[in-house]
């Protein structure tokens, strides 16, 4: 066991891992924050997607032990206590999910994209997505969703 | 999946030391393809050393007789977006985000993606024979579904591929890569890094056990104006290459003055024929010397059952991208061809 | 009198926020004390036996609890009777860790018990079997001259068998001056839902089980698990509150279920177990089908003759069937039909319906032999299927209870600009592209099944409703709230739906497209029951200002009832359970389908998909660039949540028409592409313009609520309207799907 710590969702944590908890596992199962999720577990879905250090990232695709005192923003910490971030209400408002499993990864993936600022057009923003999958098909409603947030510079 | 020990180097020295303290250590950077790996019981180390920090190896910068320097420590997508590659190897730059996923390239490192290993289903499958994970247990895609296999310089032991879009850029690029190990430090032309299957498909290149990638060079030549990276998949992004070109051409006028090609999903390693591109040289930038051009290129290609489309698709390939190359602006996100 | 009616406005859905920020719970996301973690080990081999197991290694390391194989499997129901499912076909269900027999390549052989999920995953793979191999077949191509007539059982219900046939097929296909025979292939799909298919079992003691599962049907596992464990139903709780996907795989129940409550059973500990992506290749798929159609007409386009015969691949242990070869003639009349549907056993796991099961498979031959006829004829291939339009059923000469497919046709095509389609194939060319427009017709069953529904007044004057269906995605939650909150005429805030738990009373599984129809209906009849008692309750209050109406006199709004003439006078809820010493007033109904008037209809929801495809015109890579899907489905509850389940369905048949397809290696009896980077759907660059359109439709003879169901109808036309565009687009008829690009190079 190797004692770390992570900074999740500006909340300092000091576990003991082993080297081979990958760091989606960890955040699961150790600070049983679910809301980042596991499709495939090879960097293949997109699901797992988490910030780190700002960027988005595969958390199953890493190792616990190789984030000690990184900054690590999930799910559950894109946005403050009571309110949505307005790529949420926008997922909400463009039905942008069904079931719900692949939208923690797409929001995360969506958040760090506008960040990012590399994506200018709708096809720009298709391509740098694509990373992220949905078997639902809500993929309409997650680029309408982003784009209206773009759009309308509802970020930072 | 199985147990191993971790430490992160503080530096080069030390990761070198590290390795020798156990039998099967690895270094570990991005991780994208080793966690990978491990994860499907292919990779077994029993110590993985972090190399992710590195004191003072997080830079691209400029190098004499104008070429650039990328460690090999910088993740993909900082190199992509760097000004300096933007600008002079726009070429290396589309070729990168061609390749996985935002998430990946904001994790998979430069050294890294020069290491990745195949894709072939049977390579990942660890009970299917496969010559290049068990040496001797044969080829499964020989005779399998070898859709996505190579059609130039594979062997009878291996037809894989190797999956990497930077690479192919990197090839064209006549880039070097710079190693450091025990036994100091040595340049590896980018040529040679590669190495087709032979007899030997388990070893995928050169680089010696005990040594890490440290940086590449890029030499001068950026082909920044006349430049194309196209990617033709089953799916238009976040899928490997069933066949890629990297195109830089210096023009004058309407003729070539030089030309490189790369083909990408082919091959073992990146594939460039000199011939071909010598042919090119003071010929018109045109469909039809494209087209010669990418017959020599293929000369000698063999297709297996589901792969044989390949041959033409990769001919037309090199054609389409020599006119991309032309106007570079008619390239589209995820390097699909020109509309 | 605020409340304003909520059926047919776009509600966003109820769960929303809670899937936004990942407050949503699946599966394997419930923390429960001393929760020890599974991993399943599978079979290397594809048929023959285990001769020899070795756990030592797995069982030295640290950590490691129990490694569970057939030799030291606790004692297990007898019965293969006892081990059957609302969804399983005839045959005998396969038993994980039942004997040392393997039946197909990926068979669960173990399951390893540790402390933690990474013990469990590392001593897995330090498990051993030594394997007798027998020679094994997995090929359908090669298995052909094997197909024979499906079994039958009580699943075959809703799988009849073949129509007989109608005329003189091969007399009138022979001299039919107008005709097409074709082949048509399609591979083996497997679902992949994101979320990996997964349980935690929660040992309560004293035999009882609360158990968080992947499912489509808590109360189909629940028997399941009962029956086979030998325990008490009321012992055995399933809940799936949020299902991350299923399209059918979660309509029976999977080993990963069985071998967890085995595992907490025997160690009477908190148990998970979760699938790893390899292993949601191991069980149910699409099945593999070859389609041969034999289409005639006479000189002016109307159809004079139907063969259509299909071979699909089954287990050696199930029958599974689809209703493959019916639908031409529930679609088009004809005088002279042939049908005929046989299978082939492979050593495969048995198939499972996903999602517009044999519908999907269907259509793509039948309209894309329509395709071909329309072209021999020189019709626009929408006129040639007006010109076939069947206003009754032609295979059971009986009207439909409602058809919109006239309307589906036109609007579809006049919002797409079908007209502008220039009828030569491969004549319209955009710089480097060649476009493509293609059609075709969708059809789909309306399924209702019956469904109980238990329905309360609470004390705060709110409604509760309780039923044991899921929600996979589909939107369910919503609109059974939706329902529920018009039928009392309360805000949407108001009422509280309880579902996915099999504690709750009756539901089918979620499959079909048949939940609106099942537990919609069942809110129906229970809403009414329980206004008649509020009404009866608040008639009878001292002095109510009711007294004396009838129950035709008030209507429910608000939380209230009132005299219709006389808004003033109300009685609320709270008023009637507080007189009513705060007890809820409640009342558990039965909906059902009417089957006795239904006998005498058709039912079917239809649609119209139109689809623009780019074809490079040199590398001939293609692009769905846009696509319209009208859809006839009766009334919409959510146009919010339907448009997305006909949204998600054409990203559905864009994958199966370009993208998706498992990929068996005959000589290693395996699926090789067994994840997501070698098992391709779309991505968000593969999807453009989708459209949806719903056209009016009123049906008052299929149920109470006139709904026929939206989770299948939007697929079923795409593949085949892919095809027919690439056709249009290249001059090349690709009949294989996926269709590979490099196939028209």
């Amino acid at each position: 066991m190797i004692g770390i710590s992570l900074n999740v969702n500006q909340h300092q944590y000091h576990i003991q891992v082993s080297p081979w908890v990958s760091l989606l596992d960890a955040l699961r199962d150790h600070l049983k924050l679910t809301g980042t999720k596991k499709g495939c577990d090879h960097g293949q879905c997109g699901a797992c997607t988490v910030l780190c250090d700002d960027r988005r990232i595969l958390s199953c695709l890493t190792l616990a032990v190789m984030k000690n005192g990184a900054n690590i923003t999930t799910i559950e910490g894109i946005s403050g206590e009571n309110e949505l971030h307005p790529l949420q209400q926008s997922f909400i408002d463009h039905d942008a999910f069904q079931c719900g499993y692949c939208t923690p990864g797409q929001i995360c993936s969506a958040v760090s994209l506008l960040k990012e600022g590399k994506a200018k057009t709708r096809e720009e923003v298709k391509e740098l997505m694509s990373g992220n999958l949905c078997r639902c098909g809500a993929n309409m409603g997650i680029i309408d969703a982003i784009m209206e947030v773009k759009e309308r510079g509802l970020y930072e | 999946m199985n147990n191993f020990d971790y430490i992160r180097a503080s530096d080069i020295d030390d990761a070198l030391a590290s390795l020798n303290t156990h039998d099967n250590g690895s270094f570990i950077a991005g991780g994208t393809n080793l966690i990978d790996l491990w994860k499907y019981n292919l990779l077994h180390p029993d110590l993985l050393i972090d190399i992710n920090h590195l004191p003072g190896h997080h830079a691209i910068e400029e190098i004499e007789e104008g070429g650039v320097r990328l460690s090999a420590f910088l993740t993909n997508a900082d190199t992509a977006y760097h000004p300096l590659i933007e600008e002079r190897y726009p070429l290396l730059s589309k070729a990168i985000l061609a390749g996985a996923s935002a998430q990946i390239r904001n994790m998979a490192t430069n050294g890294g993606n020069l290491l990745q290993r195949t894709r072939c289903y049977y390579f990942y499958d660890p009970d299917a024979p496969c010559n290049k994970r068990n040496p001797g247990s044969g080829c499964s895609a020989l005779n399998g579904y070898n859709r996505i296999h190579a059609i130039l310089g594979a062997s009878e032991n291996c037809i894989a591929v190797f999956p990497s879009d930077m690479c192919v850029a990197l090839a064209a690029l006549d880039a070097v890569v710079n190693v450091t190990g025990i036994n100091g430090e040595r340049n590896i032309r980018f040529e040679d890094f590669h190495r087709l299957p032979g007899d030997t498909p388990e070893l995928d290149n050169n680089l010696k056990r005990g040594e890490i990638i440290t940086s590449i060079d890029l030499p001068a030549k950026g082909f920044a104006k006349n430049y194309s990276y196209l990617k033709l998949r089953d799916r238009h992004s976040y899928a490997f290459a069933l066949v890629s070109v990297a195109t830089g051409m210096e023009l004058d006028g309407d003729i070539i003055k030089e030309a490189r090609i790369a083909l990408g999903g082919v091959a073992h390693r990146p594939w460039r024929l000199k011939e071909a591109e010598s042919f090119l040289q003071g010929k018109r930038a045109d469909e039809h010397s494209f087209a010669a051009a990418a017959d020599m290129m293929l000369e000698g290609a063999k297709g297996f059952k589901y792969n044989s489309f390949k041959i033409e698709l990769a001919k037309k390939a090199i054609v389409r991208n020599g006119l991309m190359a032309l106007d570079p602006h008619s390239q589209l996100p995820g390097a699909q061809p020109s509309a | 009198m605020s409340t304003q009616p909520t059926v047919g406005k776009p509600v966003s859905r109820l769960e929303g926020k809670l899937k936004v920020t990942g407050a949503a719970k699946y599966a394997a996301e419930y923390d429960v004390p001393g929760l020890l973690h599974g991993y399943v080990v599978n079979s290397t081999i594809t048929k023959g036996k285990i001769v020899r197991v070795d756990t030592g290694r797995a069982k030295a390391v640290n950590g490691v609890i129990e490694v569970i194989t057939h030799q030291n499997r606790p004692k297990l129901a007898w019965f293969d009777l006892q081990y059957t499912d609302m969804d399983a076909p005839p045959g005998v269900v396969f038993k994980p860790l039942y004997d040392a027999e393997i039946k197909y390549n990926g068979q669960p052989v173990a399951l390893v018990v540790a402390t933690d999920f990474e013990t469990a995953r590392y001593a897995a793979t330090l498990v051993s079997f030594e394997y007798e191999e027998e020679p094994f077949e997995t090929c359908l191509d090669n298995n052909l001259e094997k197909a024979r007539d499906a079994k039958k059982g009580f699943a075959t219900i809703l799988r009849p068998p073949p129509p007989k046939p109608t005329g003189d097929f091969e007399g009138a296909f022979k001299n039919a001056p107008v005709k097409v025979e074709s082949e048509y292939w399609h591979g083996v799909e497997h679902h992949n839902p994101i979320e990996l298919f997964a349980t935690t079992t929660v040992y309560e003691g004293d035999g009882k089980l609360t158990i968080y599962d992947k499912t489509q049907g808590t109360i189909n596992n629940q028997v399941f698990v009962a029956n086979v464990f030998g325990l008490h139903f009321k012992d055995v709780r399933i809940l799936a509150p949020f299902v991350g996907g299923a399209f059918g795989s979660g309509l029976r129940p999977q080993y990963q279920l069985f071998l967890c409550v085995m595992a907490a059973l025997l160690l009477k500990r908190n148990v998970r177990v979760v699938l790893d992506r390899k292993q949601m290749f191991s069980f149910s798929h699409r099945p593999q089908s070859v389609q041969r159609t034999r289409f005639s007409t006479d000189e002016n386009g109307k159809l004079t003759g139907l063969n259509h015969s299909a071979v699909s691949e089954t287990s050696q242990f199930e029958d599974y069937t689809e209703q493959v070869v019916a639908w031409s003639h529930k679609l088009y009349p004809a005088p002279n039909t042939l049908f005929e549907y046989k299978l082939v056993p492979l050593d495969v796991h048995t198939p499972i319906d996903m999602r517009a099961p044999g519908g999907v498979t269907a259509m793509h031959a039948i309209e894309c032999t329509m395709d071909q006829l329309a072209y021999k004829l020189n019709l626009d291939p929408l006129e040639f299927r007006l010109r076939n339009y069947a206003e009754t059923d032609p295979s059971t000469q009986k009207p439909f209870t409602s058809k919109a497919l006239r309307e589906c046709y036109q609007k579809g095509a006049e919002k797409f600009g079908w007209q502008k389609r220039n009828p030569t194939p491969g004549s319209t060319i955009r710089r480097n592209k060649l476009v493509g427009y293609g059609m075709a017709t969708g059809m789909w069953d309306a399924y209702q099944f019956p469904a109980r529904m238990e329905a309360m007044i609470t004390k705060e004057g709110k409604l509760v409703l309780n039923n044991a269906v899921t929600d996979i995605g589909t939107g369910t939650l919503t609109v059974m709230s939706q329902i529920a909150a018009d039928e009392l005429g309360l805000p949407l805030e108001d009422v509280t739906f309880n579902y996915g738990d099999s504690k709750k009373p009756f539901s089918m599984f979620q499959g079909g497209s048949s939940v609106t129809a099942s537990t919609g209906v069942a809110i129906v009849v229970a809403a009414k029951t329980l206004k008649k008692k509020l009404f009866k309750k608040a008639a009878g209050i001292k002095n109510s200002p009711i007294a004396g109406a009838s129950e035709e006199d008030v209507i429910f709004k608000d939380g209230n009832i009132y005299l219709r003439n006389d808004p003033t006078a109300y009685v609320s809820f709270k008023d009637i359970i507080s007189l009513n010493n705060g007890r809820a007033i409640e009342t558990t109904n039965m909906g059902a389908p009417d089957v006795l008037n239904l006998r005498k209809y058709s039912k079917a929801a239809h649609s119209a998909t139109f689809v623009e495809v780019e074809v490079d015109k040199d590398l001939k890579i293609i692009t769905v660039t846009r696509a319209v899907t009208a859809v006839a489905a009766g009334k919409i509850i959510n146009p919010k949540t339907a448009r997305s389940q006909i949204l998600g369905s054409m990203v559905w048949g864009i994958s199966k028409a370009l993208h998706e397809e498992t990929i068996m290696d005959e000589k290693l009896g395996k699926y090789i592409n067994t994840n997501l980077g070698e098992y391709h759907i779309p991505v968000h660059a593969d999807i453009h313009e989708l459209d949806v359109i719903f056209a009016d439709e009123k049906d008052t003879l299929i149920n109470e609520l006139g709904v026929k169901g939206v989770g299948e109808i939007g697929l079923v036309a795409v593949p085949a309207a892919i095809a027919n565009a690439v056709y249009h687009a290249t001059g090349t008829r690709i009949t294989k799907l996926p269709i590979h690009f490099d196939e028209l190079l």
